[in-house]
C-alpha cells in the first residue's frame, strides 16, 4: 500500500480537514507542555476512576462527536439546499450521511447520556461511586478509543460509505473493498465492548449500592429510567457483538455469513442488526426520559405525577422493545403472519409511551412553572417528540409503509424522535446538572437563545423533509432534478439546518462565557430540587457524601429541606474509603485501539503484536491487590465546613 | 448451602451422574429410536435444558447469597431473550418471499 | 461487612458481593451473545452450498468423548470450590489443574476435529453453514482457552495468597464461569452434532 493511498487525498475539502487536525493536534500538545500541565492531566483525569470526571469526560467527547457529526449533516444539507449542486459527489455524499449516522447514534447520543449517567446515578442513589469504578474506567477509555478509531477513517484509509445500517450485500468486500468498513466493524466493536460494561456497571450498582432506605419505589425516577437502559443494554449489544463479529469475518477472512452465493443470507445482517438496533432506540431515549421527568417535577414545583405508572411504562417499553425489530425492514418481502405481528407489537409501544406524556402533562398541570432552561426544552419536547411518535405509528403499519419506507417522510419521523428525545433531553440535563458537575450555572439568558435558536432550527430543518419525504423523495439521494419541486422545500431545510447550527454555537458560547464570569456562589441546591444529588456540595465533592443519606420517602431531599432535617453531625463522620487511580484502563483501550487499526488495514502480524498489550494489561489487572484508601475525618470536616459553615 | 460444604459433596457427585446420564440419553433418543425428528429434536431439547438447569443449580449455587432470586429472574429473563432470539429470527428469516428454499 | 457464619466466605465483603453479581449479570450477556451465534446457525445450517453438510463430517465417538470430557471439567471444578469452602487450599489447587487439564484435553481433541474437517473439505470460508458452525464453536474453544489462561493466573494468587476474601471470590466467579461454558457447550452438543447428525 502506497502513501497516497493509506491518506485520503484529493478532496480539498478533506485536505483542509488534514492539516486543520494535525494543526491542532501540534497545537494542543504544544500549549499543554507550554503550561506544564501533563502531569496534571495524567494523575486527575487519564487515571481517574471518580465517576464524577469520567461522566465530564464522556460528555466532552459527546460534545465534540457532535461537533463532527453536525458538520457532517451541514454538508449534505448543504449539497441538497439546491437541484443538481456538486458540492459533494455521490461517493462523498454516501460517506457523509454514513459517518453522521453513526456518530450520531453512538458517538454522540451514547456518550452524552451515559456521561450524564454516571455523573448524577451515584450522586442520586446516595453512594460513593459505582460499583467497579476501574471497569468504569475501561469503559469510558475503550469508548473512547472506538470512536477516535472510527474518526480516523476520514482521513487515513476512507470513510465507510454504505449507510449507518451498513445493509449487505452492500457493506461486502464485493461491493465496498476499500477499508472504509472495516473501520467500521472493528470501531464499533471496540466501543461496544465499552457500552456493555458500562450496563453491567450500572446494574449492579443500582441493586446493590442504593442508600440504606431507598427500596424499589423510593428510587428518583432518573435512576430507574437508567436502570431499565442499562438492562437493555446487557440484553442487546452481544447480539451486535455477533453481528459485527461475522461482518470482520467475512470482509477480512472471506467466510460467507451474508454472501447469497456461497449459502449466506444477506438478511440476516438485517435480523441481527435491527435486533440490536431497536433497542437502541430505546437504550437512547429511556435515560431522556427520565431526565425530562426529573427536570419537569423539578420545576413545576410538583412531585411527579404517576410515579408508578411512570415506572411499569418504562418496563413496558423495554419489554416491548425487544419484539419490534421487523418493522425496519418489512419491504424485504416477508409473510404476512410476520409483518402482521410485528405491525401490532409497533403501534403497542405506543401505549406506554402515552401513558408517560400524559403523566408529564398532569405533572405541570397546577403546577407553579418557572420557565428555566432546561424546562423550556422539556416542555418543548412534548410536542416535538409527539409529532414523532404519532408519525411513527403511521410506519408502524407495514401495509402502509411500503409507501414510507426509506423516504425523507421516516428521516424526518426518527429525527423528530431522537433529537427531542435524546438531544433536547441532554441539553435539559446539562442546564439542570451542571452546577452539580462544575460549581456554576450556565448562563440563562445565552441559554435562551441557544433553546430558541435551536428549536426553531430543528423544526425548519426537518418539517419540509416529512412534505418532500410524501411527495416520493427517497433517503440518501446526494442531489436531485428541479423538476421535481424538491428545490425550495429543501432551501428551507437548509436555511433551518444554518439556524440549528447557531444554536449549538450559542451553547459553546455560553460554556466559555459561564466558565469565565458566571458565579461560583450557586451553594448546593440552586434550582430548589427534591432528589440526593443536591443534598451534598456543588461541585460534589470527590467523596459524595460526607455522612451516607438514610431515606425514607420518594424525594426525600425535598421533604428534609423541608423539615430542616438537612444538617450534618460531627459526629456521624467516619473515615471514607475511595479507590485508587489506575493506569490500566487507558492502556487497555489503547491497545484495543492499536489491535482495531492494524486489522482495519489487515496488517495480522502487527495486529498480533498489538494484542500482546491487551493480553498485558489483563494480566496486570488480575495481579493488582491494591485496596484504594481512606479519607480521614478531618479532612472530611474542613471540606464539609467550606460550604456548609459550622457542623452540627 | 455451606452448611453441607463441610461434608462430602453428594449434590455435585449427583449432578455430575444425571448429566452423563441425561447425555447417554439424549443419544439413545437420537440413534436407536423411530421417533419423527421433531420428536427427537424436541425431547433432546428438554433434556439439555434440564441439564442446564442441574448445572444451575447444583454446580453454580444459583439462589445462593443476598442476590439469589435477583440471579433467578436474571437467568429467566437470559432465557426468554434467547428464545426470541433464536426462534424469532428462525421465523423471520424462513417464511414468506424471505425463504430461499 | 455482613454476618461470617452463613454464607461462604466468597461472599464477606459487599464489593466481593457486586462482583459476583456483576459476574452473573455478565453471563446474562454471555447467554444472549450465544443465542445469537445459535440463531445465526439454525438459519444457515442448511445452507452447504458446495460443500460437505453436518452429517458428512461429524464423527459421533469423538464429540461423545469431548463432552464427558468437559461434564468431568465442570465437576472437578466444582470440587474445587467444594475444597475451598473447607479452606483445603491444597484441594482446591489439585481441582482446579485437573479441571484445566480437561480442559486443555478438551482443546486438543477440538483442534483435532477441526483439522478433520479441514481435510474433508469444510473450512470457514466454504459455506454458510461452515461459517455460522465454525464461529459458534470457535467461539467457545475461545472462551475455553480464555478460561484456562485466566484460571491459571488465579492458581498462582492462591498458591500466594492462601484462601482469602479477594481470592476466593475470585476463584468461585471462575467456577461460575467454566460451569457455564459446560453449559453451552451441552446446546451445541445437542443442537448442533446429534441435530446435525439425525436430520
Amino acid at each position: 500500500m502506497s502513501w497516497d493511498e493509506f491518506f485520503v487525498t484529493g478532496d480539498p475539502l478533506i485536505l483542509a480537514s488534514q492539516i486543520g487536525i494535525g494543526l491542532t493536534m501540534v497545537g494542543l500538545i504544544a500549549l499543554i507542555t507550554y503550561l506544564k500541565r501533563w502531569k496534571w492531566l495524567w494523575s486527575e483525569w487519564f487515571t481517574t476512576v471518580d465517576h464524577k470526571k469520567i461522566g465530564i469526560m464522556y460528555v466532552l467527547a459527546g460534545v465534540l462527536m457532535f461537533f463532527r457529526g453536525g458538520v457532517d449533516g451541514l454538508l449534505m444539507k448543504a449539497q441538497t439546499s439546491r437541484p443538481e449542486l456538486d458540492i459533494l459527489d455521490a461517493q462523498h455524499y454516501d460517506e457523509i450521511f454514513t459517518t453522521h449516522g453513526v456518530i450520531m447514534i453512538l458517538f454522540m447520543a451514547m456518550p452524552l447520556l451515559i456521561g450524564i449517567m454516571n455523573v448524577v446515578i451515584p450522586l442520586q442513589i446516595g453512594a460513593r461511586d459505582v460499583a467497579f469504578p476501574k471497569l468504569n474506567a475501561f469503559s469510558f477509555w475503550i469508548f473512547f478509543a472506538g470512536a477516535m478509531l472510527f474518526n480516523l477513517s476520514f482521513v487515513i484509509g476512507g470513510s465507510p460509505d454504505a449507510g449507518w445500517t451498513s445493509y449487505f450485500p452492500l457493506a461486502g468486500k464485493e461491493f465496498t473493498p476499500g477499508v472504509g468498513n472495516n473501520y467500521y466493524a472493528l470501531s464499533l466493536q471496540i466501543a461496544g465492548i465499552g457500552t456493555l460494561a458500562t450496563g453491567i456497571n450500572f446494574v449492579v450498582t443500582i441493586i446493590k449500592m442504593r442508600a440504606p432506605g431507598m427500596s424499589w419505589m423510593k428510587l428518583p425516577i432518573f435512576t430507574w429510567s437508567a436502570f431499565i437502559t442499562n438492562i437493555i443494554i446487557v440484553a442487546a449489544f452481544p447480539i451486535l457483538t455477533v453481528a459485527l463479529l461475522f461482518m470482520t469475518l467475512d470482509r477480512l477472512f472471506g467466510t460467507h455469513f451474508f454472501t447469497v452465493a456461497a449459502g449466506g443470507d444477506p438478511m440476516l445482517w438485517l435480523n441481527l442488526f435491527w435486533l440490536w438496533g431497536h433497542p437502541e432506540v430505546y437504550i437512547v431515549v429511556l435515560p431522556a426520559f427520565g431526565m425530562f421527568s426529573e427536570v419537569i417535577a423539578t420545576f413545576a414545583r410538583k412531585n411527579l405525577y404517576g410515579y408508578k405508572s411512570m415506572v411499569y411504562a418504562i418496563a413496558g417499553i423495554a419489554f416491548l422493545s425487544m419484539l419490534v425489530w421487523v418493522h425496519h425492514f418489512y419491504t424485504m418481502g416477508n409473510s404476512a403472519a410476520v409483518n402482521s405481528i410485528f405491525s401490532l407489537t409497533t403501534m403497542m409501544i405506543a401505549i406506554p409511551t402515552g401513558v408517560k406524556i400524559f403523566n408529564w402533562l398532569f405533572t405541570l398541570r397546577k403546577g407553579r412553572i418557572q420557565f428555566t432552561t432546561s424546562m423550556l426544552w422539556s416542555l418543548a419536547f412534548i410536542p416535538c417528540f409527539t409529532i414523532g411518535g404519532v408519525t411513527g405509528v403511521m410506519l408502524a403499519m407495514a401495509a402502509a409503509d411500503y409507501q414510507y419506507h426509506n423516504t425523507m417522510f421516516l428521516v424526518a419521523h426518527f429525527h423528530y424522535v431522537l433529537i427531542p428525545g435524546v438531544v433536547f433531553a441532554v441539553f435539559a440535563a446539562l442546564y439542570y446538572w451542571w452546577p452539580k458537575m462544575f460549581g456554576f450555572k450556565l448562563n440563562e439568558k445565552i441559554g435562551k437563545w441557544h433553546f430558541w435558536l435551536f428549536v426553531i432550527g430543528f423544526n425548519l430543518t426537518f418539517m419540509p423533509m416529512f412534505f418532500v419525504g410524501l411527495d416520493g423523495m427517497s433517503r440518501r439521494m446526494y442531489t436531485y432534478a428541479e423538476s421535481t419541486g424538491w428545490g425550495a422545500w429543501l432551501g428551507f431545510s437548509a436555511i433551518g439546518s444554518l439556524v440549528m447550527a447557531a444554536g449549538f454555537a450559542a451553547l459553546c458560547y455560553n460554556i466559555y462565557w459561564s466558565f469565565r464570569y458566571a458565579s461560583r456562589d450557586v451553594g448546593n441546591d440552586p434550582w430548589n430540587a427534591r432528589t440526593l444529588e443536591w443534598s451534598t456540595a456543588s461541585p460534589a465533592p470527590h467523596y459524595n457524601f460526607a455522612v451516607v443519606p438514610e431515606v425514607e420517602t420518594l424525594d426525600d431531599f425535598w421533604y428534609k429541606k423541608k423539615k430542616g432535617e438537612t444538617g450534618l453531625k460531627k459526629a456521624d463522620l467516619k473515615p471514607v474509603h475511595m479507590p485508587s487511580n489506575s493506569w490500566t484502563p487507558i492502556v487497555l483501550a489503547g491497545a484495543f485501539g492499536l489491535v482495531g487499526f492494524f486489522l482495519v488495514f489487515e496488517w495480522i502480524p502487527l495486529a498480533i503484536i498489538a494484542a500482546v498489550g491487551i493480553v498485558i494489561g489483563l494480566v496486570a489487572n488480575t495481579f493488582d491487590y491494591d485496596d484504594g484508601y481512606h479519607i480521614p475525618v478531618d479532612e472530611l470536616e474542613e471540606e464539609e465546613r467550606e460550604w456548609r459553615g459550622d457542623l452540627e | 448451602m455451606s452448611a453441607k460444604s463441610h461434608g462430602f459433596p453428594w449434590n455435585l457427585l449427583v449432578g455430575y451422574i444425571l448429566s452423563i446420564v441425561l447425555t447417554l440419553l439424549a443419544v439413545f433418543i437420537a440413534f436407536n429410536t423411530d421417533f419423527s425428528n421433531n420428536i427427537i429434536i424436541w425431547v433432546i431439547g428438554i433434556l439439555a435444558l434440564f441439564q442446564a438447569i442441574i448445572q444451575l443449580f447444583m454446580f453454580m449455587h444459583v439462589t445462593e447469597g443476598k442476590e439469589g432470586i435477583i440471579n433467578v429472574i436474571n437467568m429467566v429473563n437470559s432465557l426468554i431473550l434467547a428464545l426470541i432470539i433464536i426462534f424469532g429470527s428462525i421465523w423471520v428469516l424462513t417464511s414468506g418471499h424471505a425463504s430461499m428454499h | 461487612m455482613t454476618s461470617h457464619t452463613t454464607t461462604p466466605l466468597e461472599y464477606n465483603t459487599e464489593q466481593s458481593q457486586m462482583n459476583i453479581l456483576g459476574f452473573w449479570v455478565f453471563l446474562g450477556a454471555e447467554i444472549v451473545l450465544f443465542s445469537t451465534l445459535f440463531a445465526s446457525y439454525f438459519v444457515l445450517e442448511h445452507n452447504t452450498a458446495d460443500g460437505p453438510a453436518g452429517q458428512d463430517i461429524f464423527i459421533l465417538k469423538d464429540v461423545l468423548i469431548e463432552t464427558f470430557i468437559l461434564l468431568t471439567s465442570s465437576f472437578t471444578s466444582g470440587l474445587a470450590i467444594h475444597s475451598m469452602r473447607n479452606h483445603d487450599k491444597k484441594g482446591l489447587l489439585i481441582w482446579m489443574i485437573v479441571t484445566l487439564l480437561l480442559g486443555a484435553g478438551f482443546l486438543y481433541m477440538e483442534i483435532n476435529e477441526f483439522i478433520h474437517y479441514v481435510h474433508e473439505g469444510a473450512t470457514i470460508q466454504t459455506s454458510g453453514f461452515t461459517a455460522a458452525f465454525f464461529t459458534l464453536l470457535g467461539t467457545h474453544g475461545a472462551h475455553v482457552t480464555f478460561g484456562i489462561i485466566w484460571i491459571s493466573l488465579l492458581l498462582v494468587q492462591v498458591y500466594r495468597r492462601g484462601i482469602t476474601e479477594k481470592t476466593s471470590s475470585k476463584l468461585f466467579i471462575s467456577s461460575l464461569y467454566w460451569h457455564f461454558l459446560d453449559v453451552v457447550w451441552i446446546f451445541i452438543f445437542t443442537f448442533v452434532y446429534l441435530k446435525g447428525m439425525v436430520m
